[in-house]
């Protein structure tokens, strides 16, 4: 028994001597290499949180939230974004309203007529719509909303670009869960009697409401950071402003105008405050989906 | 999913209104694409027939004196992409590997969940980082380097080197997640079959996954682009928007999608149909780059591992 052994072991040095040291150092460097690569690739995440947040905390103060870019001075700051605070809400809100609507009706119809000879067609084309870049929708709405004058530069508009960006997400979402309710629960249904109708809408529906529910957070957090569609669409103001027929401000927006187009350090610093805040909002509805999703 | 074929009862009017608020419902997304694209068609066609080829191939692009010839920032949007893909698509594969091949699950997990939280972070943000943490950083690298090799590039910071950078920051979680995915659905045979062969952990992963996983991880690479291409504010932060084609890599240039975002503002008549017509062109290409990933993963992907 002993002598087996050791003969086995002996063997299995034979064996670890055949990986020649060249084949050895290249396995190991490989292995330095990839972990090397996963560093690089975490560093800019934690030097853009860390930054936001160290230069983020040092601009912003109680104003930051409760008065406007109109009272903002060039030379000292000042002021807040309350104007953009609830531009972002309203629009958001629409394209929510957009988005839901639209994407919700698409899921069902990919998940739940899919004998339909258009479903293939439809599901294709939302994933063309996720590639679509979010500048071109804002073009988009421009030639459709802006230019027409149907509503010129206004919150509807810049809530419309939004929600067509949202679509696809909750498309995506709403197809995803509904697939997952069991085939057997719309069966007991359609033997009670009930239309099909009501089979989808008061039994399948409610059944993959979280799953639908942690889509439309991810589409939140996906369109609030989005300033490009808005350059054209709602344009930006700021004033406080609650109508939608008007031109209205929004988080991003303000970013990137303190940011790129002011040109004092007061102002550059209150965009590093602004970034903190569409930042904590915009990370925190993510993990909140992605927490959500991973109680399901 | 359920047959259509139920008696006729009272109920098959209302059912009949719900399948019609559905479809009709579904058929926005539908056509939301070719809408999109009869839209920019019509704001742009002023001038597509005003330059007619040269709106793509031409090198001008001068509001004063109404020449808009894109070629420049149609360039700028490949360069500026190509080099944040050869900057990323390693790093991206990299991280992947590492996620799906060699970390234990307590450290998988959570990086594989900070590299999605960069997806997240705006655009605007990677741009506000890329103004006042990164161009002073390339700036300074811009000076060493015309400084040892006395090339008459101009060191700013602002630029195409900047933008690739902050491109392939942004891309990296795209491709890693994609590259994660089809990765982890090689199947276990082949990792199993490599190390019996006497392969060491490199070996297993060069031959006996990464041949398995490579139309997956393409297909990743190809969206990828779609993503660089279409990236806006960052890139507008960061690259200077100059109307010329870029001769060098720290030259300041635009690509289509900057040029849109910064000359909007500003813009009438024919500028504005000329930014709208770059706006179609956009449509297209981001069309094509994603149908064309789509085909790349069914098509090339070995049965059993389809995404």
């Amino acid at each position: 028994m002993t002598s087996t052994q050791s003969n086995q072991i002996t063997q299995g040095k034979s064996i670890v001597r055949t990986v020649s040291s060249a084949r050895q150092f290249q396995n190991s460097f490989m292995s330095g290499l990839i972990t090397f690569g996963t560093v690089i690739v975490l560093i800019p995440l934690f030097l853009i949180v860390g930054q936001v947040i160290v230069n983020g905390v040092s601009a912003m103060n109680l104003d930051f939230f409760v008065q406007t870019e109109r009272q903002m001075s060039v030379l000292t700051g000042g002021g807040g974004v309350l104007n953009a605070i609830v531009g972002t809400v309203l629009m958001v809100g629409i394209a929510l309203m957009i988005g839901l609507l639209v994407g919700i009706g698409s899921g069902i119809f990919l998940a739940e007529f899919s004998e339909h000879p258009l479903v293939p067609l439809v599901r294709v084309m939302s994933d063309v719509l996720t590639g679509i870049p979010a500048i071109v929708v804002g073009l988009v709405v421009y030639g459709l909303l802006v230019a027409t004058k149907l509503t010129g530069y206004s919150g509807i508009a810049g809530g419309v670009a939004l929600g067509l960006i949202m679509i696809p997400i909750i498309v995506r979402a709403t197809e995803e869960v509904l697939k997952l309710v069991p085939n057997s629960i719309r069966e007991a249904g359609l033997a009670l009697g009930l239309p099909r109708w009501k089979v989808t809408i008061s039994i399948v529906l409610p059944a993959a409401s979280s799953g639908i529910i942690t889509g439309a957070i991810l589409g939140v957090s996906r369109v609030s950071g989005e300033a490009a569609p808005l350059l054209f669409t709602s344009l930006g103001n700021p004033d406080l402003v609650w109508n939608l027929l008007q031109p209205m401000g929004a988080m991003p927006l303000s970013v990137y105008n303190l940011a790129f187009k002011a040109l004092t350090p007061a102002q550059n610093a209150q965009a590093w405050a602004g970034a903190l805040v569409l930042m904590l909002f915009i990370l925190g509805t993510n993990i909140l989906a992605r927490t959500l999703a991973k109680q399901r | 999913v359920i047959s259509q074929k139920r008696p006729r009862s009272m109920t098959s009017a209302a059912d009949n209104t719900f399948r019609n608020i559905i479809i009709a419902l579904a058929s926005v997304v539908l056509v939301a694409v070719v809408l999109y694209g009869i839209i920019l068609i019509r704001g742009g066609a002023p001038a597509f027939m005003r330059e007619g080829l040269g709106f793509i191939f031409g090198l001008e692009w001068n509001p004063g004196t109404e020449k808009f010839q894109a070629f420049p920032f149609i360039a700028g949007s490949f360069f500026t992409a190509l080099g944040a893909l050869i900057v990323a698509v390693p790093l991206a594969v990299a991280a992947a590997l590492f996620i799906a091949e060699y970390a234990p699950k307590w450290l998988a997990v959570p990086v594989g969940y900070m590299i999605e939280m960069l997806a997240a972070i705006p655009s605007v943000v990677y741009g506000l980082w890329g103004i006042f943490v990164l161009i002073p950083v390339v700036r300074g690298f811009q000076v060493w380097f015309v400084g040892i090799t006395g090339l008459d590039w101009t060191p700013t910071g602002i630029g195409l080197l900047s933008a690739i950078l902050v491109l392939a920051v942004m891309v990296i979680p795209y491709i890693c997640s994609i590259a994660r995915d089809v990765i982890q659905l090689v199947p276990n045979d082949q990792r199993e079959a490599a190390y019996a062969l006497g392969a060491t952990k490199w070996e297993v992963i060069r031959y006996g996954i990464l041949p398995y996983a490579r139309a997956g991880i393409l297909g990743g690479v190809i969206l990828g682009l779609g993503r660089a291409i279409g990236e806006t504010l960052a890139v507008t932060m960061v690259i200077g928007n100059s109307s010329e084609i870029a001769k060098n890599l720290f030259s300041s240039t635009a690509t289509m999608s900057s040029l849109i975002a910064s000359q909007f503002g500003e813009a009438g008549g024919t500028q504005l149909s000329a930014l709208i017509a770059l706006g179609f062109l956009l449509l297209v290409f981001s069309v094509i780059v994603n149908l064309l990933a789509r085909i790349v993963i069914t098509k090339l992907t070995p049965v059993g591992t389809r995404l």
